[in-house]
């Protein structure tokens, strides 16, 4: 039994049905829940944008609440217009960001968030309003390269574009405990109220800093308190907003919005 | 009856995988900040544990010696998957919080060590409740760990607040070091403490005796 149980064929052929049916298990289990973890995932997206937007959700439905509230829109980022997706409900801006069509290659000195592909429209959220301007906060999806990976988020703005309402992850696996802070709630309060751009400039300023914020500094709206122990997601957190409010990502936008010709 | 009962409750407290036989520390300290991801944790870990013994039990007479290890890796590493598909399918909070460590049970001491040590050796069954068992006893010292650190640390239970902290207006200043990872160190080797105090015969014979203080002063 045991000679034959460690000769080569034996070995070969244990090994060979132990990998198939693990890989059968494996793969059932990933096909066949899919579809639920689609929808928990875009469950949870939702909810981030209601949250960066300061929604509160608990024990509501998020789906109605995201419907009624929420108005998505496409934005083409060279133009900074609002322009039309084929097929919205299933538009990917991450798939889209790799095509060639849809998608723009960034050279070295562009991407300060370290993302090398960007799509060239993507999706915006507007918070619905009677105002004359029709909306009243700017969600705007953002993402960048921390210390181990990319951290997918939403950026919402006040009406005015320029003050920050909120700032969530949604996705991203920093360090539990150190980078993995960005979603402490202590620290995202630090971001409502925080300014983007200064007066009369569209190069954003707002950054992470070293430490914590001196109130009485005059660049104190421009920044926040840094993770601590986190040096390299700090970083990135400052360079994805940097990115993305900037010349490449949603500057055109937010200043044709502003001028009230989106 | 007496081995079923053995088996199955033994690892709890005579047999603790992590008070005696030291394994799996590090998820320990990683998931007890709060008892609800310490609590999916110890299911999913015992989940894990108990099917892979019995998977590993009944191909044992198959599995030939020279690859066992790999053999044994590969079904474990299957089972993590599953269950991890499982839990984004179903839990998807917890397993965000959970991140990496759901994944990183393959890794975890007590499976591969349960697995060699016990499944190896005996039949499918008993091999399945091993499995329970050590699941219940490092869920035992998940869960103990996760109460201490949640309730001194954030002044709650499960999310549900017992201890009003005075951040929210309430009397309780919450030990911030209790939700770092160093914690569960102090927590576990108190734990540990804790049991060898009542079960005398786990404490280990010194490996070397101390020289009496000498008397003479330092000059």
């Amino acid at each position: 039994m045991s000679a034959s149980k460690d000769s080569i064929g034996r070995t070969i052929t244990v090994a060979v049905l132990l990998c198939v049916v693990c890989s059968v298990v494996v793969s059932a289990a990933a096909v066949l829940l899919k579809p639920k973890q689609i929808a928990n995932k875009n469950l949870d997206r939702q909810t981030n944008i209601l949250a960066a937007a300061g929604i509160p959700t608990a024990g509501k439905d998020v789906q109605a609440v995201f419907d009624q509230l929420i108005e998505k829109r496409f934005v083409d980022l060279s133009s900074g217009k609002f322009t039309e997706v084929s097929d919205p409900a299933r538009y990917d801006a991450r798939k889209a960001a790799k095509e060639a069509d849809t998608g723009v290659k960034l050279s070295r000195q562009e991407d300060i968030a370290s993302i090398k592909y960007q799509a060239k429209v993507m999706p915006v959220y507007l918070v619905k309003s009677d105002s004359p301007k029709g909306f009243d906060k700017v969600i705007l999806p953002v993402h960048g390269y921390g210390l181990w990976s990319t951290l997918y988020g939403f950026l919402a703005l006040e009406s005015d574009l320029n003050t920050v309402v909120g700032l969530g992850f949604y996705s991203h696996a920093e360090t539990p405990g150190l980078g993995g802070e960005v979603d402490n709630p202590n620290w995202k309060a630090l971001w409502p109220g925080k300014q983007v751009y200064p007066e009369g400039s569209m190069k954003p300023e707002l950054g992470l800093i070293k430490g914590s914020v001196d109130p009485a500094s005059p660049k104190a709206k421009f920044q926040v308190d840094g993770l601590s122990g986190a040096t390299l997601t700090s970083r990135g957190v400052t360079n994805l907003v940097h990115f993305w409010m900037g010349e490449n990502g949603y500057a055109p936008f937010l200043s044709n919005l502003k001028a009230g010709g989106a | 009856m007496s081995q079923v009962k053995d088996v199955l409750l033994g690892p709890i407290f005579n047999n603790n995988p992590i008070g005696l036989q030291i394994l799996g520390i590090c998820s320990a300290l990683a998931v007890t900040s709060n008892l609800g991801t310490a609590f999916v944790m110890a299911l999913a870990v015992t989940v894990v544990t108990a099917f892979s013994n019995l998977f590993i039990s009944i191909i044992r007479n198959q599995m030939p010696s020279s690859i066992r290890i790999i053999c044994q890796m590969a079904i474990i590493a299957s089972l993590v998957i599953v269950v991890d598909q499982i839990l984004k399918a179903y839990a998807y909070e917890i397993s965000k919080q959970l991140s990496v460590f759901v994944g990183l049970i393959i890794t975890n001491c007590i499976v591969m060590g349960r697995a060699e040590a016990f499944a190896m050796k005996n039949p499918p069954m008993i091999s399945f409740l091993d499995g329970i068992g050590n699941g219940l006893g490092y869920g035992v010292v998940l869960l103990f760990v996760g109460t201490i650190r949640e309730l001194f640390g954030a002044g709650k239970l499960f999310g549900i607040e017992i201890l009003p902290l005075v951040t929210d207006g309430g009397w309780y200043q919450a030990n911030g070091l209790l939700l770092l990872p160093p914690s569960a160190f102090f927590i576990i080797g108190m734990f540990i403490w804790l049991i060898r105090t009542f079960k005398k015969d786990q404490v280990e014979a010194p490996e070397f005796e101390l020289a009496k203080n000498s008397q003479k002063e330092a000059v």
